[in-house]
């Protein structure tokens, strides 16, 4: 029972269908070893005991009646904190929500549950998901589970940490400028961030609503396969989910890449990658036309605009959705005998710095007079950058390039400087921007041990092909070994 | 300098939020260096570019619209009231209370 933590999604199901382990057996293990180690880490903020028993003795009496088992059951997840859970707090690790505890679920928080997962609880992440570090929590950093003095990447921090630390199976995180698959490079797990609009939204605390996507991490491509396919689907409830199908991704997971043609932009190698990244990463590339995939040399002109066309969206949808948090209907509200004095006190005292800054940035960038230079400029660089994927993918079936320019940074090393911080999403913004689906998938350490992330991207609604090629990288490693 | 210390007041007026005065100093700074390298969007040639305001591509691997349908305008009960007045910091069913708004 001692490895319980470390089961995959399958191994757990055959345990529980040969009786070797009980849902709430599972269950207490994890319960266990993150009351033993998350001090180490801070990966989890709150936890959720009470529904994930009652989940669990719910598995185990469809055990007990012989009845089909659901496609999670009995499997631990984590949930980041800026997705709503009813009845368990949810701080977007915000001084301004400390309190707050949503009376409904997100969508994707329901169909865990329908699909039979077990809530151990909600993980620490950067200040309404805004970072790259989770230094930005109101609740202090989150550790790297792999090396302790460095981040664990962000906003999905602890996210990331729960699985890499096996404290959880899977975790929810999400991605808005490289969220997921950020941190899952630095902590050394595969990361998936789906297509904008593949899994419903409705319950998730607003960013950017024209980036913001939930995602899943796991320890291996076809967990991360299992969950999407659980929570991925159009919802009514959601207007900008798409109405598509959900392929079945268990069967891609599968089959050969041989053929595929794989495009290696030039643009993602140059100045500012670290050079054991680099190595890695090409040796990654090497790996997959060994298995058969074509490498095709591509150019991608507006790369290297896209963090720019990216701060100016992100805090400009930011400064309106944060418009929310005034002390009128819920969270801190700092009382005051005027109206304005107390939205503002509310406001200055429940957002940190970083919060701040970037309400700070997008008010400035749709302010008068700058609106057009700013934001209107930007969205048509992002027209571009959107088109530079399009005709790439004309000529390949996925692209391949580094998740991060560094290995994850030492806590504190960014932290003073905002522009270095948001120069490390410099590879994955670009994708967000476009809307299309991106996979960070461990392709080796640095000679000090620190994880490497090789990231790939797929057409849009194509995320059975960007797990297909995830899944043959990873499991061409296994064979290697 | 881009950023002058009466714009980050205003625009700390238009976002409603009470800043320090060492937070106006950071500010300043920081958003004049992020200006900064932003400016590098007046080197993309955007000239008959349309700006992207929507994200959902009518592209996908299936060959399906990913455009979501709109939704019938149908009226849908709603009894949440309760649970939402109750995570109010002030309330008075069926009311949030405010202080005063007059002297605004």
């Amino acid at each position: 029972m001692s490895a319980a933590t470390r089961w995959t999604i399958p191994a757990i199901r055959q345990a529980l269908q040969t009786k070797k382990a009980s849902a709430r057996e599972i269950y207490a293990e994890f319960v266990k070893r993150i009351d033993r180690h998350n001090s180490e880490w801070n990966a989890y903020l709150t936890l959720s005991p009470e529904r994930g028993v009652s989940q669990a003795d719910r598995i185990d009496a469809m055990i007990a009646r012989g009845e089909e088992l659901p496609p999670l059951a009995g499997v631990p997840v984590a949930i980041k904190d800026v997705i709503s859970t009813e009845g368990v707090r949810t701080t977007c690790s915000s001084k301004i929500l400390e309190h707050y505890v949503p009376p409904y679920d997100a969508t994707a928080v329901e169909k865990l549950e329908r699909a039979g997962a077990l809530f151990l609880g909600k993980t620490n992440c950067d200040e309404f998901a805004m970072g790259g570090s989770n230094e930005n929590s109101a609740y202090g950093p989150v550790k790297n589970p792999v090396a302790p003095d460095r981040v664990p990447g962000g906003s999905s921090g602890g996210s990331a940490a729960a699985v890499a630390a096996d404290m959880a199976v899977i975790a929810l995180g999400t991605d808005t400028g490289g969220s997921i698959r950020q941190p899952g490079s630095f902590c050394g797990i595969p990361a998936l961030m789906p297509t904008y609009g593949r899994v419903s939204r409705y319950g998730l605390v607003a960013f950017a609503s024209s980036l913001d996507k939930i995602g899943p991490f796991a320890t291996n491509v076809s967990d991360a396969a299992i969950a999407l396919s659980v929570i991925a689907g159009h919802d009514r409830n959601d207007s900008t989910s798409a109405a598509l199908p959900v392929p079945n991704y268990m069967a891609s997971v599968g089959q050969s890449v041989e053929g595929l043609r794989i495009g290696v932009p030039e643009d993602y190698f140059g100045e500012g990658l670290d050079n054991e990244v680099k190595q890695k990463v090409q040796a990654g590339i090497t790996a997959l036309e060994k298995l058969g995939c074509r490498r095709i040399p591509l150019h991608m002109p507006h790369t290297e605009f896209a963090i720019a066309a990216y701060y100016i969206i992100a805090t400009a949808e930011a400064s309106s959705n944060l418009a929310r948090y005034d002390g009128v209907r819920y969270g801190l509200r700092v009382s005051q005998p005027t109206l304005g004095d107390m939205y503002r006190k509310t406001r200055g005292q429940g957002f940190g710095p970083e919060v701040k800054r970037r309400i700070m940035l997008g008010t400035y960038a749709l302010s008068s007079g700058y609106y057009d230079a700013y934001y209107l400029r930007a969205q048509k660089v992002r027209s571009l950058i959107a088109r530079d994927f399009t005709d790439a993918f004309q000529k390949v079936d996925v692209i391949v390039t580094p998740t991060a320019p560094t290995p994850a940074f030492k806590l504190g090393e960014k932290s003073a400087d905002p522009l270095q911080m948001y120069l490390a999403d410099i590879y994955t913004v670009t994708g967000s921007l476009a809307g299309v689906p991106g996979i960070s998938v461990p392709c080796g350490e640095t000679r000090t041990g620190l994880p490497i992330g090789m990231q790939i991207f797929g057409r849009h609604f194509d995320e059975a092909r960007v797990l297909q090629v995830a899944r043959a990288y990873e499991r061409g490693l296994g064979d290697a070994d | 300098m881009k950023i002058s210390r009466d714009d980050v007041l205003r625009v700390a007026e238009l976002a409603h939020l009470d800043l320090t005065p060492a937070e106006v100093d950071t500010y300043q700074a920081q958003l004049d260096q992020i200006l900064a390298y932003v400016d590098k969007l007046k080197e993309v040639d955007v000239a008959n570019v349309e700006p992207m305001s929507q994200v959902l591509f009518p592209v996908s691997s299936d060959g399906g619209d990913g455009h979501p349908e709109l939704r019938e305008d149908v009226l849908q009960p709603c009894t949440i009231a309760d649970a939402v007045l109750a995570q109010a910091p002030d309330s008075a069913k069926p009311f949030f209370r405010v202080p005063r708004v007059i002297e605004r």
